[in-house]
């Protein structure tokens, strides 16, 4: 934002006042307003030459200081004096102001001077876990991944009339083309793994080989924010995930026996 | 369990803790000890740590107890862990100090006090979870109250919030009288 660059300079008008008060050598409580005011608008002048956004706020101070000061410039009558609305010396407001900012500024350096965690002291590290889910990534319930289930099945074509050729395709058959799927694209649409499902049959079990390998904790399954686009992505190493299939396919294998 | 018994458990789980541990959580666990015994080993252990110059020291923050590494070591730690830790700029140190002294506080009092917007910074601090909203403020709008959370006392080591450093008195602000020709004077002057 344009902005910042310019408050990295001056945090705000009030910064800026405070700023010129101690180069003036001046003091809060009697500002010589004529001067003050007329180097704050020189500062503003230089900010915007250097093509620095000047934001709304430093305008705001400039009219405040000008206003000081054609009311200082002013020739006081005692009747007039009563009639003002603000009375008194109309620098008075501008000063307390000036005051309580500083009081915070000093407040933020005194915090900034104690011992900082992970800059002056620092803690025993959390152990770290293996491949972080992606920071702005959610992860799904299954109720929303039965919700994107049934999506899906809704968009299959309704009348099937010559479903003669019965496809076997096994669960565990299809976690391993899935798994080859994301070896290729690292990262697929839950919408796209059902792509080429024809039948009922087809969507389900590729269903079922998702939440397989879910189980085994080989992909994760996420979406970046409430209503986007499902994703799918490998959790562990795509070697290590096949290398689980496999171990599964030989327990099957024994219990077939 | 004798008080070196004591003194070597509570260490132990200063170690594994995650965050400041609580004496309350300590007496919890170690469920055969009295709360007076745990200070008195927590003490023990605080100035074992001081008085050897250990590489750990124990340190009361956000109302619990924690080993944090001394401050002459930081140089080291922070060239083993490598990276740089996200540096406060000074509107945010500045925003942050007026929340921790005037909470509950809404965007509208500090903007009062720091004289620009503060919805960035405010939510920059929220995200790194310094502030929290607290309420609302009965008053046209309801807006949202701010106060620092136990992170915020974390980060600058401090115990509780009474442990924030006093505010400095504001000078008297000690005004000529009103108007009259010592204003004119003064301006007229300075205008050269």
């Amino acid at each position: 934002m344009s902005t910042n660059v310019q408050l990295d300079i001056f945090e705000g008008p009030l910064d800026l006042l405070l700023h010129l008060i101690k180069k003036n050598e001046v003091s809060i409580s009697d500002i010589p307003i004529a001067a003050i005011t007329e180097q704050y608008l020189a500062t503003l002048e230089l900010m915007q030459s250097l093509n620095l956004d000047v934001a709304g706020e430093f305008l705001v101070m400039a009219a405040t200081l000008l206003h000081i000061k054609s009311r200082a410039l002013l020739p006081v009558s005692e009747g007039e004096t009563d009639e003002d609305e603000e009375g008194g010396d109309p620098r008075e407001e501008l000063a307390r102001r000036l005051l309580e900012y500083q009081r915070f500024k000093d407040a933020a350096s005194e915090l900034s001077q104690r011992d900082v965690l992970k800059r002056d002291v620092f803690v025993r590290q959390a152990p770290s876990t293996e491949n972080p889910a992606p920071a702005d990534y959610r992860e799904l319930s299954v109720f929303e991944l039965l919700t994107a289930l049934r999506r899906v099945l809704e968009r299959l074509p309704k009348d099937e009339f010559h479903e003669v050729t019965l496809e076997r395709i096994t669960v565990r058959e299809k976690m391993t083309l899935v798994l080859e799927r994301l070896r290729i694209a690292g990262r697929i649409t839950f919408d796209s793994l059902f792509a080429d499902a024809r039948t009922r049959m087809d969507v389900i079990v590729t269903f079922l080989a998702t939440l397989e390998l879910v189980k085994i904790r080989a992909i994760r399954i996420f979406q970046d924010a409430p209503g986007a686009p499902i994703t799918i992505d490998a959790a562990v190493g795509l070697e290590q995930a096949s290398g689980v299939i496999a171990d599964e396919q030989i327990k099957e294998e024994w219990d077939e026996r | 369990m004798n008080g070196e018994g004591l003194r070597s458990i509570v260490e132990s789980l200063l170690f594994v803790a995650e965050g400041p541990l609580t004496l309350h959580r300590l007496a919890e666990v170690i469920d055969g000890a009295a709360k007076s015994d745990i200070t008195a080993a927590l003490d023990q252990i605080g100035a074992d740590l001081e008085a050897n110059q250990r590489g750990v020291r124990l340190v009361e923050v956000a109302g619990g107890y924690q080993l944090r590494t001394p401050k002459e070591n930081a140089e080291w730690v922070k060239k083993f862990l490598g990276g740089r830790p996200a540096r406060m700029g000074r509107a945010t140190l500045e925003t942050l100090a007026i929340i921790a002294y005037r909470q509950p506080v809404t965007k509208a009092e500090i903007e009062a006090i720091r004289g620009v917007d503060v919805d960035g910074v405010v939510d920059t601090l929220t995200e790194r979870n310094l502030i929290r909203a607290v309420g609302r403020k009965d008053v046209p709008g309801r807006p949202f109250l701010f106060g620092t959370t136990a992170e915020f006392l974390q980060l600058f080591n401090l115990k509780d919030l009474s442990e924030l450093p006093t505010l400095k008195e504001s000078d008297q602000i000690t005004l000529p009288e009103p108007a009259g020709e010592g204003v004119l004077a003064e301006s007229a002057e300075d205008e050269r």
